[in-house]
C-alpha cells in the first residue's frame, strides 16, 4: 500500500511538470520574466560612460589647471561643452540638463560635482573624472578631488537589486503559478475527480508545489551564476546557507499561492489576486525599490508582514555583506515561522473548502 | 436483470443544509448491484448535493448512507476506493495524452501497471481510439472525449460509478453509443447510478427516482412511473412532478 501511494505520489509530480512544460503560457511566464528581468537589470548596471556632458569653473586659470582640462577634453568619456563664470551658475547647468559633471577648481583642491540620479553613472563618472585628475595633476598644487553626490546620496548601486529581484521572481513562479495551477484543475473540474478518489487532499496540493519548487531552485541557481558572471555581482557570503534562505522563501510563496487557491474559483481571480496583493507589496514594501527605512513608519509595520522583506534583508546580508549566518537567524525564523503558520491555515482550508 | 445482487447504495433519511436552507431533505432509497439507477430532478432540486454525499465529497447533516458496503460519513476512504465518478464538467486532462490519462487514473485506484497496459489496449479497441494512443486529449471531438472519460471512470472496476449529466453537450449518436458502454459496463455487474436532463435517457434505466425540492417524489422503473401517472413518456411524468416545485 505504502509503495502503491508513493507510485501515486510520483506520477502526479510527473503529471504536473506536464501542465508545465505542455503550455506556452506557464512557459513563457517561468522562463521569460526571469530571463527579461536579469536583461533589463544587467542593461541597468552597464557601467559605460561616454561623452559626459561636462562644466568646468576655473577661477584659478594658471597651467595645472588647463593641463587638467586638456585631458579631460581629449579623453572620449568627457564632453567639455561649457565654462563657468560664477560659482551661482553651477545649479543653472544641473537644472536646464547642460551637465552632468562639473569640475569646481578650488586654491588647494578640485571638486566633483555629480548628477548622481543615475547612480551608477554618477559613481562611474565621478571614478573616471578623478582618474584624470590624478594622472593629469602631478602638479605644484597637489590636487586633493573630493567628490559630492547630488540627488541620491545614498548610492545604492544596481546589485542591490539582484535580491529584491529574486524576492519578485519566486512571488511571481511560486505563488502566482501554484494558485493559478491550483484553481485550474477546480475549473476544468478535474479536481472533484481528484477529491472523489482515494488520492488524500494533502498529496494533491503538494505534488502541485514540488515542481515549482524544483522549478524555482533551477532558477535561483541560474540567478547566482548570472549575476556572478554576467553582472559581477559578488557572492561573498555562505552560499549553504543563502540556499537554506531562498528555499525557505520559496516555501512561504508556495505555501502562499495554496492560500489563494483556496480563496478564490477563477485563475483570472488567482491571477489577479497575487499579482495585487503580493506583488504590488513586493515592490513598494519590501525594499526592493523604496528603503525601508526611508518610508513612512506606518508602512514600515506593514512591510514586516511581507515575507519578501525578511528575504531581501537576509539575501542582501548573505550575499552582498557575506555576514556570518547568525546575523540572519532573525529573518529565517520569520519566514519559517510564515510557511508554518500559512501552510497549516491553507491546508485547512483547502479541506473545509470541499464542502 | 437476474444476475442482481444485495444493494450496494442504502440511503436513510440522507440530509444536506446549508444553514437554513435544506437542500437534501431525509432522502430515503436503496440501489442494487448492477443496476442502472437514473436520478432525476430539475436544477437545483439537490441531485448534485445528494451524489456528492454519496461520493464521500461531502458530508451529511443528517442521516445516513452506504456506499458499497461502507458508511459515506465515518468510512470516506474506503468509499471513494469502491467507486469511479465521472463529473458534470469535463473529467479528464487536457494537456495529457489518452494513455497518459488512463495511467494516471487507474494508477490512483491502485491497478497494477502490467494490468494498466493490457486493460489500456483493450479499452482504446473498443472505444475504436486505438490509432489515439498518443494524441492530446483536447484535440478529440468532444462525443469521444466523453466515451473516453467514462471508460477511464469504469477501468478500475469499481462496484459502483456515478455519473453527473455525462451526456451534457453530446450529438444524439454519440448518445447512443454511450448508453451501449454504460450497459456494457452495467452487465460486467457495475451498478449505475446516473443523473441526466434527458428524458429519452431515462428510459434505458432500470429504475429512476425523479427528485423535488430535496425530496424524492417518485421511485419507480420507468414502466410502472409511466403508467401510475398515465403518461405517454418519461418527459410527461418529470414534467407532472416538476410542476409541484416550490423552490428555483
Amino acid at each position: 500500500m505504502k509503495h502503491a501511494a508513493a507510485h501515486t505520489f510520483l506520477s502526479f509530480i510527473k503529471k504536473e511538470f506536464f501542465h508545465i512544460f505542455r503550455d506556452v503560457r506557464t512557459m513563457l511566464i517561468i522562463v521569460g520574466i526571469p530571463v527579461t528581468q536579469i536583461l533589463i537589470i544587467g542593461f541597468a548596471v552597464s557601467t559605460e560612460v561616454k561623452q559626459v556632458p561636462t562644466a568646468v569653473y576655473d577661477p584659478l586659470k594658471d597651467a595645472s589647471t588647463r593641463a587638467v582640462i586638456e585631458q579631460l577634453r581629449a579623453s572620449e568619456l568627457f564632453d567639455v561643452r561649457t565654462m563657468l563664470e560664477h560659482p551661482d551658475e553651477i545649479d543653472r547647468v544641473f537644472e536646464r540638463g547642460e551637465a552632468s559633471l562639473v569640475v569646481v577648481f578650488g586654491e588647494a583642491s578640485v571638486q566633483l560635482v555629480v548628477d548622481a540620479t543615475d547612480p551608477n553613472q554618477g559613481t562611474t563618472t565621478a571614478e573616471y573624472a578623478s582618474n584624470i585628475i590624478h594622472t593629469a595633476g602631478a602638479s605644484p598644487l597637489q590636487i586633493v578631488p573630493e567628490v559630492e553626490m547630488l540627488y541620491n546620496p545614498e548610492l545604492r548601486s544596481s546589485y542591490n537589486f539582484v535580491p529584491g529581484l529574486m524576492g519578485l521572481i519566486f512571488m511571481i513562479i511560486c505563488a502566482m503559478m501554484t494558485s493559478i495551477a491550483i484553481v485550474r484543475e477546480k475549473e476544468t473540474g478535474t479536481m472533484e475527480v481528484l477529491l472523489a478518489s482515494p488520492v488524500k487532499p494533502a498529496h494533491i496540493v503538494v505534488s502541485k508545489m514540488i515542481p515549482y519548487f524544483l522549478i524555482s531552485w533551477v532558477i535561483f541557481v541560474l540567478i547566482l551564476l548570472l549575476s556572478v558572471f554576467v553582472l559581477n555581482v559578488p557572492v561573498s557570503g555562505n552560499l549553504v546557507w543563502l540556499n537554506v534562505l531562498t528555499l525557505l522563501f520559496i516555501l512561504v510563496a508556495l505555501s502562499l499561492g495554496l492560500l489563494i487557491s483556496t480563496l478564490v474559483k477563477t485563475q483570472v481571480a488567482a491571477m489577479l489576486v497575487s499579482s495585487m496583493g503580493l506583488m504590488m507589496p513586493v515592490m513598494i514594501l519590501s525594499g526592493f525599490i523604496f528603503p525601508i527605512e526611508s518610508i513612512p513608519a506606518a508602512l514600515q509595520a506593514i512591510s514586516a508582514v511581507i515575507p519578501a522583506r525578511w528575504y531581501i534583508a537576509g539575501a542582501k546580508k548573505l550575499m552582498i555583506e557575506g555576514v556570518p549566518v547568525y546575523r540572519v537567524a532573525k529573518e529565517m525564523l520569520v519566514l519559517a515561522g510564515m510557511a508554518t503558520g500559512i501552510i497549516l491555515i491553507s491546508l485547512r482550508n483547502f479541506k473545509t473548502r470541499l464542502e | 436483470m437476474n444476475t442482481l445482487e444485495k444493494d450496494v447504495i442504502v440511503a436513510d433519511r440522507l440530509t444536506k443544509s446549508f444553514g437554513a436552507f435544506t437542500a437534501v431533505d431525509r432522502i430515503c432509497f436503496s440501489v442494487a448491484g448492477g443496476e442502472i439507477f437514473g436520478f432525476l430532478g430539475a436544477n437545483g432540486a439537490g441531485k448534485t448535493t445528494a451524489m456528492r454525499m454519496l461520493c464521500g465529497l461531502s458530508k451529511p447533516t443528517s442521516g445516513s448512507a452506504q456506499v458499497a458496503g461502507f458508511d459515506i460519513a465515518r468510512q470516506p476512504e474506503q468509499v471513494k476506493r469502491n467507486i469511479g465518478y465521472m463529473s458534470q464538467k469535463f473529467s479528464l486532462y487536457e494537456d495529457l495524452r489518452v494513455w497518459e490519462n488512463i495511467c494516471l487514473f487507474a494508477g490512483i485506484y491502485g491497478v497494477k501497471e502490467k494490468e494498466i497496459r493490457r486493460k489500456t489496449t483493450e479499452t482504446l479497441d473498443r472505444l475504436g481510439l486505438a490509432r489515439e494512443r498518443n494524441t492530446l486529449v483536447k484535440d478529440l471531438p468532444l462525443g469521444w472525449k466523453q466515451k473516453l472519460a467514462f471508460s477511464v471512470a469504469v477501468f478500475h472496476e469499481p462496484r459502483i460509478v456515478f455519473l453527473d449529466e455525462p451526456t451534457g453537450g453530446v450529438d444524439p449518436i454519440t448518445r447512443r453509443q454511450f448508453w451501449e458502454l454504460i450497459r456494457e459496463a452495467a452487465e460486467r455487474g457495475i451498478t449505475i447510478f446516473v443523473t441526466t436532463h434527458y428524458m429519452d435517457e431515462a428510459e434505458y434505466c432500470n429504475r429512476v427516482s425523479i427528485m423535488v425540492d430535496g425530496r424524492i417524489a417518485a421511485l419507480d422503473t420507468p414502466l410502472s412511473l409511466r403508467a401510475s401517472f398515465r403518461a405517454q413518456n418519461m418527459d410527461e411524468v418529470f414534467r407532472r412532478l416538476a410542476r409541484k416545485a416550490t423552490r428555483e
